[in-house]
């Protein structure tokens, strides 16, 4: 089933946030950007134009022209392409992994998958931005060497940038999944003993923890 | 145990008459009656596993039979290697899987029954399917099932206790994933780059379910060997049933390169003597074919022809890729050369090269005997003081007097020396542009010496002045030492231009030692052989059936390809970076732009 809710970005903008439940087990949540509008096109497009039409005074070569129109060309491509995310998909599947994929303007899809064996847990960590204060959703990957460490965090829905009560909804869903994976997980070990809570919390100063709060609900 | 076929099963169990059976009416044995498949039990401790199960994609539109692959309890995932089509008998599986076994060293087994029908199963034939798990008992027992023509399937995975204990046998879940057969096998994963402080065994901790899964279809080959047409007991069902992939071009080459290899490297160890041999070691010699990058560049390509035309096979992909990449920058090297001596040639470019050296060379002694005569006289010069300037200058005035009657000295053999180089081409165009590199070396020697001396001198200058700086910072400021030397920046102008022209000769050349072209190409071309990962994504979906997904490959990103597999160079690489050159240049540290030996080691 699917469900679509509307939030907005730390700048203002407006995101749509997808959700498709496939089972207990695979959820999906898609953020579609803020797309390019056609104010910041044109005016980008005309001050290209008017520099260059400048320096055509000042020179005399109509090369410049060309040039300038050509650079505008594949200025643009290479943004849609390179820069511009139209929307980011965060897929987890119970005991398999989680996998994130940003899909590019000009449809080009970058993916990373981590293993769930390498997820230590999910969190919303709050970081202090030039003069803002945002939150953001990461991934904490277990140390290899350490079974409580944390070797690495790796940040999700860095182009969207939603605010905290888009990342709750993730983050609420997310931390289902990973409390069945967690409880299937152990009783294969052996035991009946329920998980608890302090297991998730024993990772050492990443900033505040969401998830104390949510507990309480 | 007696052949086991379909007809029997649609026929009812235990028939007497099936098509074809050699023997003895044999019995298959009656199942203990089903346990009823109970859910997740109310009482039980465990919650429902979610089990996963990597089904190729090739076997999907197979008929029905037996699912062999291996088991991996770690991650509760089965992988499917194959289909075991009917008839067939037991034994003859179980003697295969044996064989397959011990061949690859990895854990085959039968996983459960696949059904690929036109509507529901019977009764009968459920009951059947659940026979054969008693005879290959498997824990847990996979049932998949395929309507024929649709896209709706269904799997049970099945816990079966025994006719011991008929209760607690569990269901659980199954999730369906979908993997490529043939690009599974011939890909390589790359993990992610460790931490520094990790050593490489602990990424095998890491490592996990997936590179499990790419290891067990990549080791079980022998089970890949037979197809549909061979005559066999067993028929199987994977991604070369329908004949094995080969191509003639390919056998031929595997045939050749033995005798070619063989050949090669005898004449490569000739040569190698050849070189080694004691003339070459005495002093004057040796000091030269140190300094001459030419015969490092040629050491260099020789050291790697050895090494692609060893007789010895490479032990791990990572050398194989190695070898590899080192023939194609080999080949394109040559291939480039040939091009650039046709151009040559087809242009008679030698003949006016020979014929426009002379007057340049006259042109610049010209021009730098102005300068020096400016720089020796007032007002703008060396200032340090007039009987200094004097002696410099006339020091340098001479090395431009010698230098200018050797070029004169010369002038009539050049056209002949350049035509001989023109030709090493033949060896590559690194071995060309070495040779470009070291003419300019000896033709701008006296240049060169310039240089030094007016770097050490500005040198000398540049720490007077930093330790003027920290005085001024510090506490005194001393009256005698005012003074602002601008000379060097005259002389700067054309020995920047030679220095800079040699520094880019050598990290082109360098450039082309170093690419990886073949890992390049295959990244084009079969992205999927070097993977970084994996990608999932979820099939049409309808609740009730099991959970479906597509695994594809991940392709390894360009610029990792190039770190992964850059070949190691023989020359100065990490001291003749851009930032270092243009470094040098700025404080006035010293260049030799002739390459220094043992600096890197392979």
């Amino acid at each position: 089933m699917e469900d679509e809710q509307s939030f907005s970005d730390i700048c203002g903008g407006r995101l749509a946030l997808q959700r498709r439940f496939y089972s207990p087990s695979c959820l999906e949540f898609s953020l579609s950007c803020p797309r390019i509008t056609l104010r910041s096109l044109t005016a980008v497009t005309c001050t290209v134009w008017l520099a260059a039409y400048g320096l055509f005074t000042l020179c005399e070569n109509s090369m410049i022209l060309s040039a300038a129109i050509f650079i505008t060309l594949l200025g643009l491509l290479g943004y849609l392409h390179f820069v511009k995310i139209d929307h980011e998909t965060l897929l987890i599947i119970d005991s398999l992994g989680i996998q994130m994929t940003s899909s590019y303007a000009s449809g080009k899809e970058s993916t990373t998958f981590i293993e769930m064996g390498q997820v230590n847990d999910v969190v919303i960590n709050e970081a202090i931005y030039m003069q803002k204060v945002i939150y953001y959703l990461c991934i904490l990957l277990k140390d290899p060497v350490e079974p409580h460490g944390i070797s690495q965090v790796v940040p999700l829905f860095q182009s969207a940038k939603p605010r905290l009560d888009c990342l709750i909804e993730v983050y609420r869903s997310c931390q289902d999944i990973l409390a069945h994976q967690k409880a299937t997980s152990t009783s294969l070990e052996g035991g009946d003993r329920i998980i608890s809570a302090s297991n998730r919390r024993s990772h050492s100063g990443m900033g505040a923890y969401w998830h104390r709060q949510e507990d309480k609900r | 145990m007696g052949l086991v076929s379909r007809g029997a099963a649609e026929a009812g169990l235990g028939a007497a008459s099936a098509v074809d059976r050699p023997g003895p009416p044999d019995a298959v044995p009656n199942p203990t009656p089903t346990p009823p498949a109970e859910g997740a039990d109310p009482g039980s401790s465990r919650p429902s596993m979610v089990l996963k199960a990597f089904f190729p994609t090739c076997c999907a539109s197979a008929d029905s039979g037996l699912l062999v692959g291996r088991w991996v309890p770690e991650q509760s995932s089965a992988v499917v290697l194959a289909v075991v089509h009917f008839p067939f008998i037991p034994i003859q599986v179980k003697e295969l899987l044996a064989q397959v076994q011990q061949a690859s060293q990895v854990g085959v087994t039968v996983l459960g029954t696949w059904c690929h029908r036109r509507q529901e199963p019977e009764e009968s034939l459920g009951h059947f399917l659940e026979g054969l798990g008693a005879i290959f008992s498997h824990k847990p027992w996979f049932q998949l099932c395929r309507e024929r023509g649709s896209k709706s399937w269904s799997c049970k995975a099945t816990h079966w206790q025994g006719p011991a204990s008929p209760a607690a046998s569990g269901e659980d879940q199954v999730m369906l994933i979908f993997y490529d057969q043939r690009k599974v096998l011939l890909s390589q994963l790359h993990p992610p780059t460790a931490l520094p402080n990790r050593q490489a065994g602990d990424t095998t901790a890491s490592a996990g379910g997936l590179a499990a899964v790419f290891d067990t279809v990549a080791r079980s080959e022998a089970l890949f060997q037979s197809d549909r047409f061979d005559e066999g007991p067993v028929r199987l069902s994977h991604w070369q049933s329908e004949g094995m992939e080969a191509s003639i071009l390919v056998e031929l080459a595997k045939w050749a390169a033995g005798p070619v290899c063989l050949f090669l490297a005898c004449l490569l160890s000739l040569i190698s003597a050849a070189s080694a041999c004691r003339v070459f070691k005495l002093w004057p010699l040796s000091f030269i074919w140190s300094k001459l990058s030419t015969c490092e560049q040629l050491r260099h390509r020789l050291e790697q022809l050895t090494l692609i035309f060893s007789t010895q096979k490479a032990e791990s992909p990572a050398q194989l890729m190695r070898k590899a990449n080192m023939l194609v920058s080999v080949l394109l090297d040559v291939a480039l050369g040939l091009m650039l001596l046709s151009w040559l040639h087809r242009k008679d470019l030698i003949g006016q090269l020979a014929d426009a050296l002379i007057p340049v060379a006259d042109h610049v002694a010209e021009e730098l005997q102005h300068l020096l005569q400016w720089l020796m006289g007032a007002p703008a010069g060396l200032k340090m003081n007039r009987a200094l300037d004097q002696v410099l200058g006339r020091f340098f005035l001479y090395h431009i007097h010698l230098w200018i009657s050797y070029i004169h000295l010369m002038s009539p053999f050049i056209e002949r020396i350049l035509w001989h180089v023109g030709l090493s081409a033949c060896l590559g165009l690194t071995v060309a542009l070495s040779i470009l590199s070291d003419i300019i070396a000896l033709l701008t020697f006296h240049i060169y010496c310039f240089y030094v001396y007016g770097a050490r001198l500005y040198c000398l200058k540049i720490h007077g002045l930093s330790s003027l700086w920290r005085l001024f910072r510090g506490k005194k400021w001393n009256v005698l030492r005012q003074r602002v030397d601008s000379c060097s920046y005259d002389l700067d102008q054309l020995r920047l231009l030679v220095v800079a022209v040699q520094g880019l000769i050598h990290l082109l050349v360098d450039l082309i030692n170093s690419l990886p072209l073949y890992s390049l190409g295959l990244r084009l071309c079969r992205p999927y052989r070097l993977a970084a990962g994996v990608k999932f994504r979820v099939l049409e979906h309808e609740t009730g059936r099991p959970l479906r997904l597509l695994m594809q490959i991940n392709p390894l990103p360009y610029s990792r390809v190039v770190h992964t597999y850059r070949l190691p160079t023989c020359g100065c690489h990490p001291k003749h970076s851009w930032g270092s050159l243009c470094r040098k240049l700025f404080f006035g540290e010293l260049i030799y732009p002739w390459r220094q030996r043992g600096n890197k080691q392979d």
